[in-house]
């Protein structure tokens, strides 16, 4: 039976692991290199790198960090940040790398979508959606270059519509990262999940909110996602991944036990 | 020594890193004229099959391939690319290993499959020693080979399909055992001691 897969994600900034709430104030919570080798040895599933600052800054992101990681890790690694082009794509898979996701530089050709896909194949195209929820009117609303609170802004996008198109160009998988939840630790946004849930029907992975276990059964039971990916908790050692397995496990949700 | 065939394709290095973790240096090789020279060999591949067959045929690999008399396995996309044809691009491939490729039936599971999966009906061989059916790999793929004769191990998606495969001197893994912690590890190393009777 397919896992439900555990992702930690390294948001990097100036080649280091920082974390910041809702998107904003990052600090330094560990090095790239050191992170990557525990969590793959604690049984993560998968790790996201992120290089936070590249799409802001309008360039690719270091590839230097990527043979490095790639060297010291034998779980699945999917690289983003400032990925614009196949020949960007090219470099960073090139590197190691397994999957690349992409985010603002989709919003910007969503034609960029294709070209991946067509080039490397679906399974190897990860679209990122940071997705922000406006209590005045209800919509999920679908935001760009958050990597910086300066740079970060609304896109023509609501978030429904740009699953679906994203879907329609070839994505291989989305990664949903609710804003609104992002980095408070109060538990996944599982009716914005669960809703885009409903039209996905390629992998979702969930993304901003983790706090406690519980988060974790919560939203693979509630809204069927196929990974979720947390920062905070890992990082700051509130949540240890083998213990997290296990306790999964014993929620009857499928997971990899790595003992 | 262990080439690895490159075909273009985009996952080399992770496969290259995965032997070096295990205290082998592959060598990375362009030309079907330096295979011989090799003790086993990979042929490591993600993207489209149509593309990929295309690279294989412009460089010369075939003969190449079909003449090498020494374990050679083929991971993912190559894996698929050693049996007979692949209704991916409607390709006929290498013929190495019997059976063909075709879109994987998923029903109302998300394609891709994608991520980390158990194997079953595993058949005892030296690429499968010290393999159990509860063991997880990782998987990326949306199509696979039917499982028939050179079937050592299955995956089930919807589907069964062929997850181990082997005949004479040919394997192949559709998982990535570069990205399968502990245990895709212990498979590459497998790879490494196979000796051919």
């Amino acid at each position: 039976m397919l896992s439900k897969r555990i992702i930690p994600c390294l948001d990097v900034k100036n080649g280091q692991v920082v974390k910041g709430v809702k998107f904003q104030g990052h600090e330094v919570v560990g090095g790239i290199l050191e992170l990557a080798q525990l969590y793959s040895e604690a049984g993560a599933d998968e790790l996201v790198f992120y290089e936070i600052s590249a799409s802001v800054e309008k360039r690719l992101l270091d590839v230097n960090w990527v043979s490095n990681i790639a060297k010291h890790i034998d779980i699945p690694f999917c690289v983003a940040g400032g990925i614009k082009s196949v020949a960007d794509a090219a470099k960073v898979l090139e590197q190691g790398a397994d999957k690349i996701s992409i985010n603002s530089p989709a919003i910007a050709r969503p034609q960029l979508i294709k070209e991946l896909h067509d080039e490397f194949g679906k399974q190897c195209v990860v679209v990122g959606i940071d997705s922000f929820y406006d209590e005045a009117t209800g919509d999920y609303l679908v935001y760009q270059l958050t990597g910086d609170p300066n740079a970060s802004s609304r896109t023509r996008y609501k978030t429904q519509q740009w699953v679906e198109m994203v879907q329609e160009l070839g994505a291989g998988e989305i990664v949903l990262n609710c804003m609104n939840q992002d980095g408070v630790r109060k538990g996944y946004d599982n009716a914005q999940l669960s809703l885009i849930r409903r039209m996905c029907d390629i992998p979702l992975i969930a993304s901003g909110g983790a706090g406690c276990m519980q988060d974790f059964a919560d939203v693979f039971k509630q809204s069927q996602v196929d990974g979720a990916l947390a920062a905070s908790v890992f990082h700051k050692n509130i949540i240890d991944i083998g213990e997290l397995k296990t306790y999964l496990n014993e929620q009857q949700v499928a997971v990899r036990l790595c003992n | 020594m262990i080439a690895i065939i490159n075909t273009g394709c985009a996952n080399i290095n992770s496969v290259r890193f995965a032997f070096e973790r295990l205290g082998v240096t592959p060598e990375v090789i362009t030309d079907p004229a330096q295979l011989a020279q090799f003790d086993r060999a990979i042929l490591p591949g993600v993207g489209h099959a149509k593309v990929a067959m295309d690279r294989l045929k412009q460089a010369g690999w075939c003969q190449a391939i079909a003449e090498y008399d020494k374990p050679l396995m083929g991971i993912c996309l190559g894996m698929q690319l050693l049996c007979e044809h692949t209704d991916e691009g409607d390709v006929l491939c290498l013929g190495m290993i019997p059976g063909n490729v075709s879109l994987l039936e998923v029903g109302e599971l998300t394609s891709p499959h994608m991520g980390w999966n158990n194997l079953c009906e595993v058949k005892a061989h030296p690429l499968t020693r010290g393999l159990s059916a509860q063991q997880q790999v990782y998987f990326v793929h949306s199509f696979a080979h039917t499982p028939n004769e050179a079937t050592l191990a299955q995956g089930e998606y919807g589907n069964a399909f062929s997850a181990i495969v082997a005949q004479d001197n040919y394997a192949g893994m559709q998982f990535h055992p570069e990205r399968s912690a502990k245990v895709g590890t212990a498979l590459l190393q497998n790879f490494i001691d196979w000796q051919l009777p």
